[in-house]
């Protein structure tokens, strides 16, 4: 068995270049938490009901807890490689020290557009909310085309200098958004005449499963959108006290919160509105308030939604520009990408770059497509995660190295994991099946790309830096 | 074989590469939503002159979509009768299958074949 133990207390996991400095360990469980339920839980404020324009009402909440065995296979495959390639860098850094140099480049790919296109899904709902509230003071017709340009140009500004939200600010912006929907679901439930819940009412007849079992399939689509980047936790195992104990129960403490979250807020949105116009909504838990005839609750889930999007959008800015920078500085991307800014020490010029992406998609396209290209990248991601696990046990078995964590049931949880992909594949293929071919379209050409053209300019040897044996077959 | 040294990219042809990069992204990603090549596939079933019955409406149903601005029928017919088409053949089921696998065949083979450089690089110093 190799000597590095990644449980060392004096040897605190390695530098992304592989030298033997790590970052200080200093996070726990909680803050692993904290982390994943940050970045997700913009998505308890909008995408989630398309599940319900695909399925129903049912079908959405089905979705939803099948999701939830996905995200937790997921959570136990990743604990267990993060805990051990616990470098920068996350599942990118893990395919390449595991499948290979083309499969990195994609994972790093899955990142970046799972990032940009939430980022500008997040961006939509700002211009769709603030236009929304405009109309209820009497301004309607107001574009909301030139709120979306600006939060992304003032996020991407912020990102720019390096003033980004700290994880403490991100922290109180996160408690906000999550207690608006216990004080929601607090202020909805009982008798409140013609505005209390209507479960009974509104799920009756066709409107329980209008689109039969096919639809409960269909809706695992948009499923995947209460928990997409909870895996984001794994990001942080280079800085995690003990990774054994942390990153699992962290993450899945996280996964845990997020299902309770989800349910109080499928629970409140289907008793206040007809199923069809709930799976079109652009922002469920506002037009929930509007609807519980509290003014106090309209003002508050008007904050929730825009405090959950704006600080999902910032983090969305800083991790797809980090992962952008890392290709650059790896020459899997031009090495231009791979510059830091001589005072912000930021990397700009990927911040810059993927602006117009986001500009262009979040002005142009609807949300439904703009959440189904984060979903389609990170069910990409998914699905390569029991391929990775799988040659991970069979390259480097048990007791050739040390892992901070070690998954039980394998492979059980990779298959289950591949097979709830292929499901969701099925689901997005039900109703989506061109932006389906359209997207995997895109990830052969730049995959042809990459090899036959890109991968010259990247030097073979350097790009291992843990200090692993050789793997098994090699 | 000698260790392999990575030729230096000139700024000409990093410039062409962030252009490819911006077109692939475009007219794969971009062009065909925007084209409604791409997108939902939702259908709207036409009602003549709609009534709340006709839309399979109940009575707590009626008052949410009045509390939501639609006054009557009419305006909540288009939303109401929104489904998404379902259909498909087996031969699109096969070709998403054969896209979606052949994806994946397409980079776990030639991974492998750039892993091994890799390995044999690092661990013996030279590749094979």
């Amino acid at each position: 068995m190799a000597d590095f133990d990644i449980t060392s207390k004096e040897r605190d996991g390695m530098g992304p270049h592989g030298t033997n400095v790590g970052l200080l360990r200093v996070l726990g469980p909680a803050h692993v938490w904290a982390l994943g339920v940050g970045i997700v839980l913009v998505g308890e404020y909008m995408g989630w009901n398309f599940g319900v324009a695909k399925g129903g009402a049912y079908a959405a909440l089905i979705a939803c807890w099948f999701a939830g065995i996905l995200y937790t296979c997921v959570a136990m495959i990743d604990s267990e490689v993060t805990s051990t390639v616990a470098a920068a860098g996350g599942q990118y850094t893990q395919a390449k020290h595991i499948i290979g140099p083309l499969m990195a480049f994609n994972v790093g790919l899955y990142l970046v557009f799972a990032y940009t296109m939430l980022e500008a899904g997040n961006a939509w709902t700002v211009g769709y909310l603030v236009q929304t509230v405009a109309g209820m003071a009497g301004h309607s017709g107001l574009s909301d085309k030139p709120f979306i340009v600006l939060s992304i140009l003032f996020l991407a500004w912020l990102n720019y200098r390096g003033v980004l939200a700290t994880l403490t600010f991100n922290l109180v912006i996160t408690a906000v958004a999550f207690i608006s929907i216990v004080i929601l679901f607090a202020m909805t439930v009982g008798n409140h005449g013609e505005f209390s819940l209507q479960h009974a009412d509104l799920m009756s007849g066709q409107a329980a499963l209008p689109y039969g079992w096919l639809g409960v399939l269909a809706a695992m689509h948009f499923g995947l959108w209460y928990y997409l980047g909870i895996e984001g936790t794994t990001q942080a195992a280079e800085e995690v006290r003990s990774p054994a104990r942390a990153l699992p129960f962290g993450t899945l403490a996280g996964i845990m919160t997020l299902i309770i979250a989800a349910t109080l807020t499928w629970w409140v949105c289907v008793g206040l509105m007809p199923w069809e116009y709930l799976g079109i909504s652009g922002v469920p838990l506002f037009d929930a308030a509007r609807m519980s005839g509290s003014q106090f609750l309209v003002v508050l889930l008007g904050i929730g939604t825009l405090f959950a999007t704006l600080a999902s959008a910032n983090g969305c800015i800083n991790d797809a520009s980090r992962a952008w920078f890392a290709m650059g500085r790896d020459r899997y991307l031009p090495g231009w990408f791979g510059a830091v800014h001589p005072t912000y020490r930021t990397p700009y010029r990927s911040i810059i770059f993927l602006v117009p992406i986001a500009c262009l998609f979040a002005t142009q396209l609807p949300l439904d497509q703009l959440v189904t290209f984060s979903i389609l990248s990170g069910l990409l991601e998914y699905t390569f995660m029991p391929l990775n696990m799988i040659l991970f046990r069979r390259k480097w078995p048990l007791d050739t190295i040390k892992r901070g964590y070690e998954h039980p049931f394998h492979p059980l949880p990779a298959l289950v994991l591949l097979a709830l992909c292929a499901v969701t594949f099925f689901a997005v293929f039900l109703g989506y099946g061109t932006q389906l071919v359209a997207m995997i379209v895109f990830y052969i050409v730049v995959s042809l790309w990459f090899h036959f053209w890109r991968y010259r300019f990247v030097n073979r040897g350097a790009q291992f830096t843990m200090p692993w044996p050789r793997p098994k077959g090699y | 074989m000698a260790k392999y040294t990575a030729p230096i990219q000139s700024k000409a042809s990093q410039f062409i590469d962030v252009i490819v990069i911006l077109v692939l992204t475009i007219v794969t990603l971009y062009l065909p939503s925007w084209l409604k090549l791409a997108g939902s596939s939702v259908v709207h079933k036409t009602v003549d002159n709609p009534t709340w019955d006709s839309l399979g409406q109940n009575a707590t149903m009626v008052a949410k979509w009045n509390q939501l601005g639609y006054a009557d029928a009419a305006s909540a017919a288009d939303t109401i009768t929104a489904r998404f088409d379902y259909s498909f053949t087996a031969i699109n089921l096969i070709a998403m299958i054969v896209v979606i696998v052949g994806y994946y065949v397409i980079i776990l083979r030639y991974s492998e074949t750039e892993y091994r450089d890799v390995i044999a690089e690092k661990f013996d110093g030279k590749e094979k």
